[in-house]
């Protein structure tokens, strides 16, 4: 309970101090000297410090029009920012002045950010989902099972030389002199019982496929 | 994300601290870049004759005004930048040398003009001499602006280009206030169109150099 009293008076002495009542408050001496300490290298005053800080990092950028996730984004932003220029605080100066200040600036950067991007980008999902990919053809499976299926009864129908022949040559693609010893009959003949095949296919199927 | 990824941050910033030597205050920098700068006109004063630098002045009364106008360009160039290289000051910094600057360049300018208008083919000299001049205030600019970047580097600017801007006016107004200690020409009015391109040509340079060196290696 004490504690929690406290912890109330720190923030409302903070924001009397953003309010512009007093520069110097509690709070920001207490993390001015921290700051001192962890510019002479005290790690646990620097942890600290920088865990103390968070809200008031999260307040200035929600002033300067943050909103949502992006607060955080200005948080990890200020506190590398703070990291790299420790060395520029100046004790006889508010911590909490130099700490808002660099969050405002950091908002801001942030906001121009993505302002930018909003004019380059445009968030359309919709549009992307129902753009018709001009290849896309989604009856193309059905269509080619069917001519298949056509070609392997047109198959079927010629006579045992000729399916021979185009089994082996043209659908299975095995060289004449294979296609000979696996069927017992000449090259030539192979050759001859493949042209007629191909004829006699034309013929029968027309432009079905 | 939130306070699980602070934590980590934060934890991770607190493992890397190392001590660091508290940056002097802005005055005290500028007054050492100034310094620097008065060396430098020392140096100048001790090699060449000044009594054309003496003689102008008692004759010619805005070139009088013109080198007060640089010398206080430069200075007050050198506490904005200096200002504006720490991360909680305000940007209006940036405006503290424009007074003197449209002062400078006010006097400069007008006297030029009056000069043509009297001497008229003055123009061909200052011409001629145009070059030598837009040289000798870049060449004296390298080494000023040399080392207020590097000074500038120890410091933690939030306004890169600005900054840069305001180094290269306080670069550039030293520079001129320097060449009239040496300049054999007698006339406030160089053409004034070199100097506002030696100017333009400084500021640029530092804008340029100083938007890419101020803060992309950020020191501790």
């Amino acid at each position: 309970m004490d504690v929690m009293l406290r912890f109330g008076r720190e923030f409302s002495s903070l924001s009397a101090e953003h309010e512009g009542t007093d520069a110097r408050s509690s709070p920001d001496d207490r993390w001015s000297g921290l700051m001192v300490a962890a510019q002479a290298g005290d790690r646990t005053a620097y942890h600290c410090v920088l865990r103390e800080i968070v809200p008031v990092i999260e307040r200035a950028a929600r002033r300067q029009g943050v909103t949502g996730t992006s607060v955080d984004d200005v948080v990890q932003e200020v506190l590398s920012s703070i990291h790299h220029a420790r060395h520029t605080y100046d004790p006889a100066r508010s911590f909490t002045a130099w700490v808002t200040t660099i969050s405002q600036r950091r908002a801001l950067d942030l906001l121009r950010k993505q302002t930018r991007q909003g004019a380059r980008e445009r968030h359309a999902p919709l549009a992307y989902e129902s753009y018709a990919e001009p290849d896309a053809a989604t009856d193309r499976g059905l269509e080619e099972s069917d001519n298949a299926r056509i070609l392997r009864e047109a198959i079927a129908e010629l006579g045992e030389g000729q399916r021979e022949a185009v089994e082996h040559l043209a659908l299975r693609e095995l060289s004449l002199a294979e296609a000979s010893r696996l069927t017992g009959k000449s090259t030539g003949a192979l050759k001859v019982n493949l042209h007629r095949a191909m004829k006699a296919l034309r013929t029968r199927l027309g432009g079905q496929i | 994300m939130s306070s699980k990824t602070h934590t980590n941050l934060i934890d991770a910033l607190a493992a890397d601290l190392v001590p660091v030597r508290r940056l002097h205050s802005p005055g005290l920098r500028a007054a050492f870049w100034l310094a620097v700068v008065a060396a430098f006109a020392f140096g100048l004063y001790l090699a060449y004759d000044i009594t054309n630098l003496l003689i102008r002045m008692e004759h010619v009364p805005e070139a009088k005004i013109a080198l007060a106008g640089a010398v206080a360009t430069a200075v007050l160039g050198a506490v904005a930048v200096f200002q504006l290289s720490l991360p909680d000051r305000r940007p209006l910094w940036g405006l503290l040398p424009v007074p003197a600057l449209i002062f400078w360049l006010g006097a400069s300018g007008l006297g030029c003009l009056e000069r043509l208008q009297a001497l008229p083919e003055m123009r061909w000299y200052t011409l001629l001499e145009a070059p030598d001049c837009l040289l000798n205030i870049v060449a004296l600019s390298l080494p000023l602006s040399s080392l207020l970047i590097f000074m500038l580097r120890r410091g933690y600017t939030l306004y890169p280009g600005l900054t840069s801007v305001a180094g290269g006016i306080a670069v550039a107004a030293a520079s001129t206030a320097l060449l009239e200690i040496f300049h054999p020409f007698d006339a406030a009015g160089t053409d004034i169109l070199v100097h506002a391109l030696a100017i333009a040509l400084v500021v640029g340079v530092n804008r340029w150099l100083g938007g890419r060196l101020l803060n992309k290696q950020p020191r501790a």
